[in-house]
């Protein structure tokens, strides 16, 4: 079962809008690695069955099983964003950190060997491109709590409709 | 050479070898990709006069140009091969992930000759390519297929092609799947049927490399975004089985087997209420930000949980034309169809043509005995049970029924005839073999000729010429000397989409305007970005020349003639009943004079054939040496 209790910012795919087509893939793997990779791309595309769909990136998770599960110590978790940032130079490519995952949110990088993770673009101005790319807006970047609030709001409105 | 990888890859079942072959980046702009290539490679591949079931005949997948780029709908791929349905080119083309994967491994095209002993699956893993035993699929449908390899690898993005028991079965009108989505139409899966082969898997961890990416990804974005607005919208919401209605008000809708145009139950098997009471979700093939297909699920009652992919086309023949104004029944009969690895437009109108031979008291119950049924059943228009039935004894050629039907409606006709003394010809409804589409063209004059001459057969997505029609460009019911042209414009504008390939869905989202003025200087920019080359508007105009030549050179050398342009002997003899296009036929004398304006207009000979240097024109000088006169 997914352990995560995140307060940070994600990028949260909603499988009802999400229509399978990986252009998350291609532009994560060209933002990134500087081509059109989908096995190099840090978010992944999942069609489980006909119709059920989605896209898993990291989730940065509190107290993240990743960085527990680092032998070598080249994960840590930046305490304002969430963010993980993997050491190229202590990574060696074990799969501790896969391994620990529930999401499947990490990769080897078949050339470099190393783990990989979103970053959620941070050194983009406009941010993870995935999520400006996604056709049906099924992708966004927000926090679990903004999306639970934003469900409490929706079901009021829907239910004020409804008593109407 | 940038978006292509230079190699195609040879494998040859005989002998369980395989081979490399590498084309000069002429050839590459000659024939660019999808199903030009892929007839392409058929017409150097293939033993001419071979056998459509023999080991002469090949199978060819050519991929797409921008397969694995973020290009929006460019993740297809084209299939070709001799039909066993026409005896002439048969080419599919088929969306989804197959292609990308295919185009990673570092293969421009895969052509596969001969015949394996026993049954076989290949595994392409970027460069390596293995045989592997396929006797414990046999049997598996498409889906099952797919999953068993997958979970063998453990890898998702491995991906399959393969045929479920109708191609097994060497059944006339199987398909080939992959990914959900279909190679469908020509009787692909028979052709892989016979060199016992089960599947094609392929992995391809490579990446793209294009020439101009910034400038690749600026268009895709701003076509992406454009793909969000009005121009798509139709196919959004209901997909093409919006098609259903709109063709029912002009009284085109295929009826109980073409013999009316309008379905009184039309409502009931419409896009709409498909979209109200069954619709699952709606999804997308590879790299699509449209996103047209349309789930439809039944809930309950007998035919659930059948999950069928519903598009216009596979609606039409498994519900009015087979006068089945049940929903659930259609649903039914297109999920068996996708499962079993069926054609669903040639399956439909195949039984559409029994109903009617029930109808018309050639057949009998007892000709439809099998096992769930041993006395046969009443296979009368509107038995949605019927219906659903014999797409399983189809698929199994189960019974004399099954097996009968399993040819395709010019073989079985022609074998009931024969046997029976009967004239069932007159409503077997197919050209060259090929079953038609869900048009009747009967009030469709323009359309007609591009039925008529269309190279694979009866087909609706090579031929566009309903376009001027439909949309009251022209006068739909009568025929004046435009339509030669007409015909030949849409082909050749269709054939540029089918061999990038792009899905034709797009084609607004370029400019707003999807005449070529507003798509090809936009698709000459996509193709520049990818390939480093300097395409202008006509070397775009000429992709579709090119790709429809090719595939009727392959006729040609196949033993075609002029009387193979022909019509069903129904949309010549018996004017349609009832609605708007009531009262209407192609006759001998129309039919021949669009013959001969196409031609013209086409810059062939009053016989139909290519002036030797017309081809020399187009760059094809080696066919002009085979074929030109």
């Amino acid at each position: 079962m997914p352990t995560s209790t995140s307060k940070y910012q994600y990028v949260a795919c909603d499988p009802t809008k999400c229509i399978g087509c990986q252009i998350c893939e291609y532009v994560c793997s060209y933002t990134k690695n500087d081509e059109f990779n989908t096995y190099r791309s840090r978010i992944r595309t999942v069609r489980a069955h006909k119709i059920l769909m989605t896209a898993v990136a990291c989730r940065t998770c509190e107290n993240a099983p990743c960085v527990i599960a680092c032998p070598r110590d080249a994960l840590t978790q930046d305490p304002v964003t969430g963010i993980i940032h993997i050491d190229a130079n202590r990574c060696d490519g074990c799969a501790w950190c896969i391994e620990a995952c529930d999401f499947g949110a990490l990769s080897i990088n078949p050339e470099t060997k190393l783990a990989e993770i979103c970053d959620l673009c941070e050194d983009l101005e406009e941010g993870p491109q995935c999520v400006k790319w996604c056709p049906k807006e099924a992708l966004e970047l927000s926090t679990p709590d903004q999306r639970a609030q934003r469900a409490r709001h929706k079901l009021v409105t829907e239910e004020a409709v409804r008593a109407k | 050479m940038n978006g292509y990888s230079g190699k195609i890859l040879h494998i040859d079942l005989n002998k369980h070898k395989t081979w490399v072959e590498t084309k000069p980046e002429k050839w590459y702009q000659t024939y660019i990709g999808g199903v030009s290539m892929a007839s392409r490679l058929a017409w150097e591949n293939i033993e001419p006069g071979c056998d459509s079931l023999a080991p002469g005949n090949v199978t060819c997948l050519a991929g797409g140009l921008f397969a694995g780029t973020p290009v929006p709908v460019g993740g297809k791929y084209g299939m070709a091969s001799k039909s066993p349905l026409t005896g002439f080119i048969g080419d599919s083309l088929s969306g989804s992930w197959l292609a990308v994967s295919f185009k990673r491994a570092g293969w421009d095209g895969i052509v596969v000759h001969g015949a394996s002993d026993e049954w076989v699956r290949i595994f392409i893993d970027d460069d390596k390519v293995s045989f592997h035993d396929a006797s414990h699929l046999l049997g598996l449908t498409s889906t099952e297929t797919e999953e068993a390899i997958r979970d063998e690898y453990g890898d998702d993005q491995v991906r399959t092609a393969c045929i479920g028991p109708a191609g097994e079965n060497l059944v006339r009108v199987a398909n080939v799947s992959n990914d959900g989505r279909k190679a469908g139409r020509t009787g692909q899966g028979a052709v892989w049927g016979s060199k016992k082969l089960k599947a094609l898997s392929i992995r391809g961890t490579g990446g793209i490399s294009v020439a101009d990416p910034e400038t690749l990804l600026k268009l895709s974005y701003d076509i992406l975004q454009a793909a969000q607005g009005p121009h798509t919208q139709k196919y959004r919401i209901l997909g093409t089985t919006a098609n259903m209605l709109n063709m029912n008000r002009l009284g085109l809708l295929p009826t109980r087997n073409y013999q009316a145009g309008v379905f009184e139950d039309a409502e009931l098997v419409s896009g709409e209420y498909l979209h109200e009471h069954y619709k699952a979700k709606t999804i997308a093939c590879a790299q699509c930000p449209i996103a047209c297909e349309q789930v439809g699920q039944v809930k309950e009652g007998s035919f659930a949980p059948a999950m069928g992919h519903i598009e216009y086309e596979s609606l039409y023949a498994l519900s009015s034309n087979c006068g089945v104004g049940d929903m659930e029944a259609s649903i039914k009969a297109i999920a068996n169809c996708n499962e079993l690895g069926l054609d669903t437009m040639s399956t439909g109108v195949t039984i559409s043509w029994a109903m009617e031979c029930y109808q018309k008291g050639v057949f009998t119950e007892e000709d439809f005995k099998c096992e769930k049924y041993p006395e046969g059943f009443e296979a009368e228009f509107g038995n949605g049970e019927a219906m659903v039935t014999l797409t399983e004894m189809i698929a199994h050629r189960e019974g004399y029924m099954g097996d009968l039907l399993a040819e395709g409606t010019k073989r079985a006709s022609a074998k009931v005839d024969e046997e029976r003394d009967t004239e069932t010809y007159k409503w077997a409804m197919n050209i060259k073999g090929l079953e038609t589409p869900g048009y009747d063209a009967r009030s469709l004059k323009t359309f007609a000729v591009g039925l008529a001459a269309g190279v694979r057969g009866g087909c609706h997505n090579r031929s566009a010429a309903y376009d001027p029609d439909i949309k009251g460009w022209v006068d739909r019911f009568s025929v004046d000397e435009t339509r030669g042209e007409l015909a030949k414009s849409t082909e050749e504008y269709a054939a540029v989409y089918d061999t990038l390939p792009l899905c034709k869905f797009i084609r607004r989202c370029f400019t707003g305007k999807a005449d070529r003025e507003g798509a090809w200087p936009a698709i000459a920019k996509l193709i520049n970005a990818t390939t480093g080359w300097e395409f202008e508007y006509d070397d775009v105009d000429l992709i579709g020349e090119r790709a429809h030549t090719i595939k009727k050179a392959f006729n040609i050398r196949e033993g075609w003639t002029r009387e193979d342009d022909h019509l069903p002997w129904r949309w010549q003899h018996e004017p349609m009943e009832g609605g708007p296009s009531a009262g209407y036929v192609v006759t001998d004398e129309e039919l021949e004079y669009l013959k001969d304006i196409y031609y013209k207009a086409k810059g062939w000979t009053k016989e139909g054939l290519i002036p030797e240097e017309k081809l020399i024109e187009l760059g094809m000088e080696d066919v002009a040496e085979e074929i030109g006169v």
